[in-house]
């Protein structure tokens, strides 16, 4: 009885003995070798794991990163130029500054001014509205405020405001990682850079119908009547199928646009109000 | 025993309130919008612009390719605009505008009543007519029906079935067409299977709820001896090409393979009619018959409509509009189409087009969906499914955005019949998910 248990005591003490060499040995010569400034680097980014950067997950965004120094379009959107120095630092490198961006609703087309011209009662995803039809909404462009973008977004930046049904953008809270951009099927969201103080000018509009047809299905459309075009002393503002964009590089915001825009769809984002009127939330 | 095909399918209510009305002609509309997407394919690219003066039956678009089809003016008088235009749905499609002017038609159109039997005209006359008549599958789908007869190497045409099923819903326009043209029918088809080759054997296919189409088609073939009208049993989605090649000849349609790779054509009965007036009478397809029904038995019609009618038009001649030009409160929604397939119309100054086939009102109680449930796995969707799919896989891999398994899981078969979303105790709008990853994937591939 007893050399039974003394036995069986005896031979898993030293199969476990055997094996643990062995396995000390596989693991010897097995060792994956890993760049051991991986992690460091991976600790001073956030770790979203967003996919912001346009890599699969922070960990290929770090490995390429190190090993390719010369490229110049690595960034992580959600770290910004803070976390990006900081990485540089520990690899010994210049870290090379990006403008950061935030993103923008280009719909003006609030529930109040763009009435419902049909009920919608299937999948509530702006995706399957998309590509069943032409949306609720009179203007097939605007913004179907079903909120995939609310959805997508892994910041909780956005939320749909219950009064105008359009998406609202957090400007502390966006990272500009750019999932709201592909979820969005109506391409309404843009990532443009925050300005200097936050400020920033934009044409909140997407629709690309000629003037009597956009102003029609939406009193706040762009209509492509070209007075911001010439009104613009910097060339920023260019007009392609009847729609008007305005270049951020180019742009110097003096509001001169924002002012002919006969429509009132280029909205001034976080300007001290001129008159009561012009603050746009 | 009557045939049906043997995978799946569900078993609706067949609600045909509209099949004892008589074929009417619908007033000829004071305007006409021509869109240039009314077959599946390239869009057609107008030859006429504004000013230009046409006759019924004159040409105002020229095909953009093969796999595309002429459209012809179905009013005469002034061409008032060649522009954007929302059509049912919304969506924008170029659309050449007519201003109707008198009825003025082209001389080489025969007008006359009278059904003109001998065939005298050889198989390729009969092609080239059907082709530039601007024929296309009214059936649904609205395929250039030219693309279905072309030959395809190594692959010979054993059997023509005419599809006479109408299993959708509601809609009666083919049953109507069967009964009062049987004759005509029958004469289209023939011509079609002689562009197919002599030795083809047609076959008619009818639902048996349809006792006295069966009887009036059996009555015509009785003096042609290639064909013959075989009943099938009442089943959704019986008229679905691959369906009814399994429900009359026991042969599977593989994954991405056409039909004819089981040697079987399918046209819908309503092509036939087209094919008899343009071949025999030489009139392109400018019209075709419509079902304007509804659970509401007040509006039961069937219409001979103008291709390019405003759907506005067609609702105030059957009576479902009110004096402002408003749909009447008790109807909510109007669908294009039957039931099972058909689109809801957000825009009713929107046409009908070639292959329009009913116009269907709905009450409050009929359009409200209920709010979805969880999926238990009951796998009723899966035995409703035609085409041994499984509908709450698909549904949870576009869920979660799985575009290589839903490829595995032959997504691409997806006939987009609805039976899942029928037959589903939980409500879950599985058609609407797998509709959108079909057509995301399908984008996905072109790029590639």
């Amino acid at each position: 009885m007893t050399s039974t248990l003394l036995y069986t005591v005896l031979i898993l003490s030293l199969l476990g003995g055997v094996l643990a060499v062995v396995l000390y040995f596989i693991a010897q010569n097995f060792k994956v070798q890993e760049d051991p400034r991986i992690d460091q680097v991976l600790e001073v980014l956030p770790g979203a794991n967003c996919g912001g950067c346009g890599f699969a997950g922070c960990r290929v965004f770090v490995e390429t990163f190190i090993n390719n120094p010369n490229r110049t379009d690595l960034f992580c959107p959600v770290g910004g130029n803070q976390a990006m120095q900081l990485a540089a630092k520990v690899l010994g490198r210049e870290a090379r500054e990006q403008v950061p961006k935030v993103a923008v609703v280009r719909c003006n087309g609030s529930c109040e001014v763009r009435p419902k011209i049909n009920e919608y009662d299937g999948s509530p995803s702006c995706a399957v509205v998309a590509d069943l039809y032409a949306g609720e909404r009179a203007c097939s462009y605007g913004c179907l405020g079903l909120g995939d973008c609310v959805q997508a977004c892994m910041f909780d930046a956005l939320v749909i405001d219950p009064v105008t049904c359009l998406p609202v953008v957090d400007e502390e809270k966006c990272t500009s990682c750019g999932a709201c951009v592909t979820a969005c099927p109506k391409n309404l969201m843009e990532l443009r850079p925050k300005g200097p103080k936050n400020r920033r000018i934009y044409v909140a509009c997407s629709n690309k119908d000629r003037g009597a047809l956009a102003r029609k299905a939406c009193p706040v459309g762009c209509i492509g009547c070209g007075l911001c075009v010439k009104a613009c002393p910097f060339d920023a503002i260019t007009l392609t199928d009847n729609l008007a964009y305005i270049d951020p590089d180019k742009c110097r915001l003096c509001r001169k646009c924002v002012a002919v825009c006969p429509t009132q769809c280029i909205l001034e984002i976080n300007f001290p109000p001129k008159k009561q009127d012009t603050a746009h939330e | 025993m009557s045939k049906t095909f043997s995978i799946g399918g569900i078993h609706p209510n067949d609600s045909k309130f509209s099949k004892d009305q008589a074929i009417e002609d619908l007033p000829i509309p004071k305007r006409v919008f021509l869109p240039m997407n009314q077959h599946l394919g390239m869009p057609s690219v107008p030859v006429v612009k504004k000013g230009d003066r046409v006759k019924v039956g004159q040409k105002v678009a020229d095909p953009a390719g093969f796999v595309s089809a002429p459209v012809h003016a179905s009013v005469s008088g002034t061409v008032t605009e060649v522009a954007l235009y929302p059509d049912f749905q919304g969506k924008r499609v170029t659309t050449i505008v007519i201003e109707t002017e008198g009825d003025e038609w082209l001389e080489s159109i025969d007008r006359t009543q009278q059904v003109k039997q001998e065939i005298t005209i050889v198989p390729e006359e009969t092609f080239r007519k059907i082709t530039e008549m601007g024929i296309v599958g009214l059936g649904g789908a609205a395929f250039p029906t030219h693309v279905k007869l072309t030959p395809i190497e190594g692959m010979a045409p054993e059997y023509l079935i005419l599809n006479g099923s109408e299993c959708e819903p509601f809609l009666t326009s083919d049953y109507r067409l069967m009964i009062e043209h049987g004759q005509e029918i029958l004469i289209g088809a023939e011509l079609m299977r002689r562009v197919l080759g002599t030795n083809v054997n047609g076959i008619i296919g009818i639902e048996e709820n349809k006792p006295l189409a069966i009887q009036a088609m059996k009555k015509i073939t009785a003096n042609y001896l290639q064909w013959k009208v075989v009943p099938l049993k009442k089943r959704y989605p019986q008229g679905g090409e691959k369906q009814l090649i399994d429900a009359l000849l026991q042969r599977k349609v593989a994954s991405f393979a056409l039909p004819i790779s089981t040697g079987a054509i399918v046209q819908n009965v309503g092509t036939a009619f087209a094919v008899y007036e343009a071949v025999q009478k030489g009139k392109p397809l400018i019209s075709n018959v419509l079902t304007v029904t509804g659970s509401d038995l007040s509006v039961q019609e069937n219409y001979r409509f103008r291709v390019g009618t405003p759907i506005q038009d067609i609702l105030e001649a059957a009576g479902a509009l009110d004096k402002d030009g408003k749909l009447l409160s008790h109807f909510v929604k109007v669908v294009n189409g039957g039931p099972m397939m058909g689109k809801a119309v957000v825009n009713l100054q929107a046409p009908v087009v070639k292959s329009s086939s009913g116009l269907l009102l709905l009450t409050e109680k009929e359009t409200k969906r209920r709010e979805p449930g969880e999926c238990i796995r009951c796998a009723k969707c899966f035995q409703a499914c035609p085409m041994r799919l499984q509908p709450y896989l698909l549904y949870q891999l576009a869920l979660a955005g799985r575009t290589e398994e839903l490829d595995e899981h032959r997504v691409f078969d997806c006939i987009e019949c609805g039976c899942c979303l029928y037959t589903c105790p939980a409500r879950i709008p599985l058609l609407d998910q797998i509709r959108l990853a079909k057509n995301a994937l399908l984008k996905n591939k072109r790029k590639k």
